[in-house]
């Protein structure tokens, strides 16, 4: 591993200070709650959200985790913003160890405030994360006066006007004074867009942000998140569980696609060399679940996986997470568990994928074919 | 070459369910509130018809509207019949009660999306199938029988989801427990509202598939109703898509994909963020769609509309059937191609 994460780096002006944040081998687990009998005998079942995930995030780009639901997503990208502590691994803050600050652990070269208002998050639900009782302009106000308080009412109306005329809600006193019910869905995500962004922040984490919009308002959304990407320089890290709408926003941005499943990244890389060449099976199997708007290429195939349902992620499986699903699984993958490769988490890496199927001279091709493998269709993908 | 077309209208030679100038209108203070909008449509027997159209649109209306379901106060008017395989016409807005208990599960069936809050949570999934079951006179045990044999049809272990409850099976296995159910007393038609929509993607497009080997197993009619047209182009026989609480345009699959003839199809073609498609081609549809208590008089896409002229805001647009089988309502249908460049051709191999 690189330099990065040992205490050397932890300064300012180190060679590195475009990658705003840094996870190494970050795992997070969430036990799950007992009853007090319960409690007296059994340890508690603990739910492996994220397991073992390393990854920089650089200014002025765009990460898409794309998975189902329960792979983790969330929670990796909550991580991400240091919301969720991670019960193992680091998680810094252009070198600052983001709980050491929060902690007051060690010596703190940037205040836990400063990283929290750099790290913010727009939620799925817009109609959700606005206050129902509030005007607009009530909401947007508060996160300036508690942050900066000695800003004059003039200066604080200011700066939320041209930011909402700066998302396209014109004229801006008009919106300002109205209550969220009184907004359509892509506007209240405007909202949450805006409220995030008066924080200059260097990181968003956007969790479905645009799953919730209709269909038309999607691209558009996703456009407005761009442009403002290139103005503030900000970064996105982009959760969806749709193929398309990742692929949108990481193609546009020059960003990199991460597919996760069961709590491990399993492929990334850019965009293109993800979703047109998978080489991870699970990657080939959302690429098929992706459907194509040409009903004449769209054959309705058997799912190319041996079972269609999710394991239970308190016992993942062994080796490999994806084995008793896998169409290409073999022995070896029962116990051994294939490795992303140290590249991965910069952005520079290139495309990994932690399958053996990528090492030609790996064991695995003398290994044998579990059961339900040969029978399993393979994915029928045209390029 | 279109004036050489006989204007068929929705006609169809061997239909399950007609529905003629069907409107859902609710009684407001100040003005009525028209969430279906003179629609008229016909199920064909054995086709699966996907119903197209983004949140608002009317587009539950539309099923609800075919089984007599809209719930009050919400009034239905106009015609529907079902047409039986053998035997007599009904109308189904003219049921009685007991009459629309029988035609609903036993003839016509609903799935919705959300299956959790369409199971009884304090009663297991036995208890559902035993219930439906008996509640219309079948035999328990012939119908568990059934039973069993649709949810391994549907990669369900039946032993283990009979006796769960719905809170103990994941999302995907709640949806196809939900559509075993429905088939239960063997309906003829199978009305789906976004039956796959909170789930993810590899079970939504496992579903499909599902359906697609169920559908021929089981002889049924399927509507399908979603916002996600790539998802149901691939399944679907027919597309019908719906805007603003009218029919917009409605063609076979390929003809709606290739060679939409209305602009609001086309946009929405555009808009859809799609895998295979440069990313430069999708472009976001300007405005927003009206409130059901204010629609525009004339074309309800006009206000959108780049080839709006007067006449869309003033006049409603008549059915132009542009081809075999597939109709528009649009005045400007033959400029459409120009002003809303899709093309899936070029879309596909880039």
């Amino acid at each position: 591993m690189s330099d990065r994460a040992t205490p050397a780096a932890n300064s300012w002006d180190d060679e590195d200070d475009d990658i705003v944040m840094s996870l190494e081998d970050v795992s997070v687990h969430f036990e799950k709650e007992q009853g007090i009998v319960e409690s007296m005998f059994d340890e508690p079942e603990t739910v492996q959200a994220v397991s073992d995930v390393s990854i920089d995030i650089p200014e002025n780009d765009v990460l898409a985790l794309v998975g189902e639901s329960g792979c983790g997503k969330t929670t990796l990208g909550k991580t991400i913003i240091g919301v969720q502590r991670p019960t193992e691994g680091t998680v810094s803050y252009r070198g600052q160890d983001v709980w050491d600050a929060r902690d007051g652990r060690g010596d703190v070269q940037i205040e836990h405030d400063d990283i929290r208002k750099a790290l913010q998050m727009i939620h799925q639900d817009p109609g959700a994360a606005l206050n129902p009782n509030r005007k607009v302009l009530t909401t947007l106000e508060a996160p300036l006066k508690k942050w900066d308080p000695d800003m004059s009412t003039e200066d604080r109306r200011a700066r939320i006007f041209a930011l909402l005329d700066r998302v396209g809600m014109e004229p801006p006193e008009d919106y300002a004074h109205r209550f969220p019910h009184q907004l359509s869905g892509g506007e209240q995500q405007r909202i949450a867009l805006v409220r995030a962004l008066l924080m200059n922040p260097d990181v968003i984490l956007a969790d479905e942000a645009v799953s919730a919009l209709d269909v038309s308002l999607r691209v558009e959304t996703m456009d407005l998140l761009l442009e403002l990407q290139e103005q503030f320089n900000t970064s996105f890290v982009f959760i969806s569980h749709n193929l398309s709408n990742a692929r949108y926003l990481a193609k546009e941005a020059g960003g990199r696609i991460g597919i996760m499943y069961l709590g491990e990244i399993v492929e990334i890389g850019p965009p293109e060399e993800v979703l047109n060449d998978p080489q991870h099976p699970y990657s080939k199997v959302l690429r098929w679940a992706t459907a194509d708007l040409d009903p004449t290429a769209q054959k309705m195939t058997d799912p190319p996986v041996r079972s269609i349902d999710i394991p239970d992620p308190v016992n993942p499986p062994s080796g490999c997470r994806f084995h008793t699903r896998c169409p290409e699984a073999r022995e070896v993958c029962k116990t051994e568990s294939p490795e992303l490769g140290e590249d991965a988490a910069s952005p520079g890496g290139g495309r990994c994928a932690a399958c053996f199927r990528t090492d030609p001279d790996h064991e695995y091709w003398d290994s044998e074919p579990l059961d339900g493998v040969d029978d399993a269709e393979s994915p029928v993908l045209e390029d | 070459m279109q004036d050489t077309l006989q204007q068929r209208g929705p006609d169809s030679a061997d239909p399950v369910i007609t529905a003629r100038n069907v409107s859902v209108t609710y009684d407001l203070e100040h003005r009525d509130a028209m969430v279906l909008d003179d629609v008229s449509i016909d199920l064909r027997r054995g086709e699966i018809l996907g119903v197209v159209g983004e949140s608002g649109s009317g587009k539950s209306m539309l099923a609800n509207a075919m089984m007599d379901a809209v719930e009050e106060p919400g009034i239905t008017t106009g015609e529907v019949t079902y047409h039986p395989e053998d035997g007599d016409p009904v109308d189904v807005l003219d049921l009685s009660h007991d009459e629309l208990n029988e035609f609903r599960w036993e003839e016509v069936s609903m799935v919705f999306q959300g299956a959790l809050s369409s199971f009884n949570p304090t009663m297991d999934i036995r208890g559902h199938f035993e219930e439906t079951l008996e509640a219309h006179d079948y035999d328990v045990d012939e119908g568990m029988e059934r039973a069993r044999q649709l949810l391994s049809d549907l990669y369900l272990n039946p032993d283990r989801v009979l006796d769960s409850y719905a809170h103990e099976l994941s999302g995907g296995m709640s949806q196809r427990a939900l559509i075993a159910l429905s088939l239960i007393l063997e309906p003829q038609v199978l009305l789906m509202d976004e039956p796959t929509a909170a789930l993810d993607l590899l079970m939504q497009r496992s579903i499909l598939s599902l359906l697609a080997d169920i559908k021929e197993k089981y002889d049924l009619t399927i509507l399908f109703i979603t916002h996600d047209l790539p998802l149901v182009a691939g399944l679907a026989d027919r597309l019908a898509i719906l805007y603003a609480f009218e029919l917009a345009e409605v063609g076979t699959a390929e003809q709606i994909a290739h060679n939409s003839k209305h602009p609001y199809t086309r946009a929405l073609l555009q808009a859809v963020p799609n895998l295979d498609a440069p990313t430069e081609s999708m472009r976001p549809i300007e405005g927003t769609a009206p409130n059901p208590a204010h629609v525009p008089d004339g074309c309800h896409y006009a206000p959108r509309c780049p080839l709006a002229t007067k006449e869309c805001h003033n006049e409603s647009p008549p059915w132009v059937d542009v081809e075999e089988d597939h109709r528009s309502a649009c005045f400007h249908y033959d400029e459409a191609d120009e002003a809303v460049p899709f093309d899936l051709e070029e879309v596909s191999d880039a």
